[in-house]
């Protein structure tokens, strides 16, 4: 397993000079999970942006080191996979055709193509890969997100309402991952959803703070 | 950066064009439009070849302007832009959508170029290497210009409006050029006569190129 440190140190985030949040600061190892939770409109997907590196914090420093090595902010696209309701995948490509552009850009080897099959097996929609996307149902879209998430195996998972748009079989496929991200590298998810906090070793309130 | 990753992106743009025709009709229905408008309104007039060099980059401008900026705007519009940014660095991005601008508004100056020596019969080019190699490099100019545009007016309300506005400006040094380099074919000068124009339109698109490159990262990531 890799030495992971997932280092943030008073950031805040202003839009428009209206403050988001301010002064957020953990320390993450690996083998942790730890949960984002906050009212509606709280700022936990903004969190979730700028820990992922595609929002950059008004202040505040986020530190990410993978074997003792930093990893230069905001460049953390080669370790991150993140789920999330904003998060899109090309609707004119089918599920295969997502997932093998991935591999491409991410330079994935061979191996890649049985961990997509599997991954497309355990989400339920392996006999769906060769439609188009446009035809997926919203939780068909969801788990196809995970499935492009994990497929190269990050050091850090992020979800944002990890369970949203997902039946039973979903959600359970969904807690599978999450217990063995939780057990091979960093896992953060940001959720209201009693029975996903369950999941975290740290809570944080992005409005009182850690619990 | 790597180059097979901008490759793949060059790619993926293409095959998305092809089945979503999010650029491509709209193009092609707006050069015959505005080609039938030309022809309607030149009627019997017989108009000089200094004004039809200019009425051609007005077309190709306008054509570019309306269909160069959604390699950006559908990646923002369809919520796949942060998947991309998730997915690579940002410098194979832009130098993936600037090939793919550039090669779409080539093949979409070639068609201008043939539909109007084709159908407007006052234009007569007598030298075509000086033709070919203006549409060239005047397309190569148009789509490093308008990459970077397209990025930045992505991340506006008001998208359409904003592109031609804030092109105009930067184009038009290029477009300048262009004109003066489609007359001299016009009026059958020699390759060496059109050199000094080459050259502008060669350091525009390097210039251009350059700049964005190192600003793209800023544009593309908030």
């Amino acid at each position: 397993m890799k030495k992971l440190t997932f280092k943030s140190e008073n950031i805040s985030k202003l839009y428009n000079r209206k403050i988001i949040f301010e002064k957020i600061s953990f320390l993450l190892n690996e083998g942790t999970a730890f949960a984002v939770t906050g009212k509606n409109g709280s700022g936990k997907s903004t969190l979730v942006k700028i820990l992922c590196g595609v929002l950059t914090p008004t202040k505040g420093l986020i530190e990410f080191t993978v074997d003792g090595k930093l990893v230069p902010y905001p460049d953390y696209y080669p370790h991150i996979g993140l789920v999330s309701p904003y998060l899109n995948l090309y609707e004119e490509f089918s599920a295969e055709e997502n997932l093998s552009f991935i591999m491409k850009v991410r330079s994935l080897g061979s191996e890649s193509v049985q961990r997509a099959e599997m991954l497309l097996h355990e989400f339920g929609i392996y006999d769906h890969r060769k439609k188009e996307v446009k035809y997926y149902s919203s939780g068909m879209k969801q788990r196809l997100k995970y499935c492009a998430a994990l497929l190269h195996e990050p050091s850090v998972l992020v979800l944002d309402e990890p369970s949203s748009n997902l039946d039973q079989y979903g959600i359970e496929a969904v807690r599978k991952f999450m217990k063995i991200q939780k057990q091979n590298g960093i896992l953060i998810f940001a959720t209201n959803d009693k029975d996903d906090l369950e999941f975290a070793d740290t809570v944080y309130s992005v409005e009182n703070g850690k619990r | 950066m790597t180059f097979i990753t901008s490759y793949h992106i060059f790619i993926k743009e293409f095959v998305s064009e092809f089945r979503t025709r999010y650029a491509l009709n709209a193009l092609l229905m707006f050069v015959v439009t505005t080609l039938s408008i030309i022809l309607f309104s030149i009627g019997k007039e017989s108009p000089t070849q200094d004004i039809l060099s200019g009425t051609l980059w007005i077309v190709i401008f306008f054509s570019a302007m309306s269909g160069l900026s959604r390699t950006f705007v559908a990646e923002e519009e369809r919520g796949t832009s942060m998947t991309l940014r998730l997915l690579v660095n940002s410098s194979s991005v832009y130098i993936g959508k600037l090939f793919y601008n550039f090669i779409l508004i080539l093949v979409l100056s070639v068609i201008i170029g043939i539909s109007y020596l084709l159908f407007i019969k006052e234009f007569t080019v007598k030298s075509f290497d000086i033709f070919w190699m203006t549409i060239f490099l005047g397309s190569a100019g148009l789509a490093s210009a308008s990459t970077i545009l397209a990025a930045i007016i992505a991340k506006a309300n008001t998208k359409g409006t904003l592109f031609p506005v804030l092109a105009f400006p930067i184009l038009l040094p290029l477009l300048l050029t262009c004109i003066n380099a489609t007359k001299l074919s016009t009026e059958g000068a020699f390759m060496s006569e059109a050199v000094k124009e080459f050259q502008i339109l060669i350091s525009f698109t390097v210039v251009m190129v350059a700049t964005s490159f190192l600003v793209f990262d800023f544009v593309w990531k908030d």
